[in-house]
């Protein structure tokens, strides 16, 4: 076992960890931050999807012994300081882009990561982007509302339907 | 999955003693590895990280090459070589989805091997040069079958150099679960002649496919290619398709590159 440091949310975190605990591990077991959700365990779902330095993570598919020092964002992480909804996650709840909730935690990071990149994507580029992110109630057309409006833009109509 | 000794460290020279230990493993981006311990398919006892040697990453021009660090994410080539190598930079913003592409490395992707695996595919269609620890591999001879290479146990891929083609492109035809290529044609036009390299059909692994080179070499269009047939002969035959079914896309997927080069 050795302790590895992190930056969770803004908050230093430690914890003793093997070289096989995963990151979603660390984050879920070892801190408790349990909004991170392991859908698959095998890399393709993107249930667990985090931003570690900013970018989209499997946090199934990396070791936490790997990001040692890494500035890690969970969902956790993506409400307003006074604990109301973030931006993103009240698109999600205004536009209903979500049934059960399994698959939310990553797609609200995964939409994190879009819209850093690419403030104003369009329909295509958000489908593209969510691409490794599965979700098997909606039938993602709630989704991609919702982060047309997370982006200011118009979630009226989309050309898939 | 079974425990492991983690090790990180941070040149090339520690990496290769680490390394020594023949039942340590090397880890890049993780993006096969780590699965495939999950599915006990790889039990190492020590995992050497080789993320975080910073010689080992990096895109720069150099001549008529475009040098990249084995350990650079396939987002970073994505975003780096676009001004230099379109066609490459494409191909390197197809795998997987985003989140694979932050993690997943062109060392990791070229010393496994996969079959179905897009960089094999431009290493060979470039006639790249692989780098390692101890001397430089041509593609041609680089890769030697599904999931095998040239690599010696404990050698170490470093660099990549891709010779930068006139035009080129990769025409992908999606497994759209594994985000594989169900087959993928990777072709690059030089003033030397034409390359073109398969992926994700042949039970062999990338292969240069001679005779839509020879055509395309006299006249760069898919037209001198309409008629041309890849014989399904030790295609693979799976659930998504057959040999003849492959052998078809083969044809399909470079006309569609030839036609998308630039």
């Amino acid at each position: 076992m050795s302790q590895v440091k992190m930056k969770v949310n803004g908050r230093e975190v430690s914890a003793a960890t093997e070289g096989r605990t995963l990151l979603s591990s660390y984050l879920r077991d070892l801190l408790g931050l349990t909004g991170t959700h392991v859908g698959c365990d095998t890399s393709q779902c993107g249930a667990c999807v985090v931003l570690v330095d900013g970018k989209a993570v499997k946090s199934c598919t990396a070791f936490a012994a790997d990001l040692e020092g890494a500035e890690v964002t969970t969902v956790e992480g993506m409400a307003n300081p006074d604990g109301s909804l973030g931006r993103i996650q009240q698109a999600f709840q205004d536009y209903h882009g979500l049934q059960c909730g399994f698959c939310t935690p990553g797609m609200v990071m995964s939409t994190a990561a879009l819209l850093a990149e690419n403030p104003k994507p369009s329909e295509e580029e958000v489908r593209h982007y969510l691409e490794g992110n599965i979700c098997r109630c909606t039938g993602y057309q709630n989704i991609v509302r919702a982060v047309m409006a997370a982006s200011g833009q118009d979630a009226g109509a989309l050309a898939a339907e | 999955m079974h425990n492991f000794d983690f090790v990180k460290p941070s040149s090339v020279a520690e990496a290769v003693a680490a390394l020594a230990n023949e039942d340590a493993l090397p880890l890049s981006g993780g993006q096969t590895l780590i699965p495939s311990m999950k599915a006990r398919l790889n039990a190492p006892e020590t995992l050497v990280s080789l993320t975080g040697i910073d010689e080992l990453k990096g895109v720069c021009v150099d001549g008529g090459s475009l040098v990249i660090g084995a350990a650079t994410t396939h987002a970073t080539v994505a975003a780096e070589a676009a001004s230099h190598f379109p066609g490459l930079a494409a191909l390197a913003g197809q795998i997987g989805d985003p989140a694979v592409r932050n993690r997943g490395t062109l060392g990791g992707s070229l010393a496994n091997n996969d079959p179905s695996a897009c960089y094999p595919a431009a290493a060979l269609g470039t006639g790249a040069t692989v780098v390692t620890n101890t001397r430089e591999i041509a593609a041609d001879d680089y890769f030697q079958g599904m999931f095998t290479t040239a690599l010696e146990e404990g050698e170490i891929i470093t660099s990549v150099r891709f010779p930068i083609a006139e035009k080129s492109a990769y025409a992908k035809f999606l497994q759209p679960a594994s985000r594989f290529a169900l087959t993928g044609v990777f072709v690059a036009k030089y003033a030397s002649g034409v390359r073109v390299a398969v992926t994700g059909a042949s039970e062999n692994g990338v292969f240069r496919w001679a005779e839509a080179e020879a055509a395309l070499s006299q006249d760069f269009s898919a037209d001198a290619i309409a008629d041309l047939k890849c014989s399904p002969d030790e295609m693979i035959s799976d659930l998504h398709g057959t040999p003849e079914y492959r052998a078809h896309l083969v044809g399909v997927m470079t006309r569609r590159a030839v036609a998308a080069a630039r």
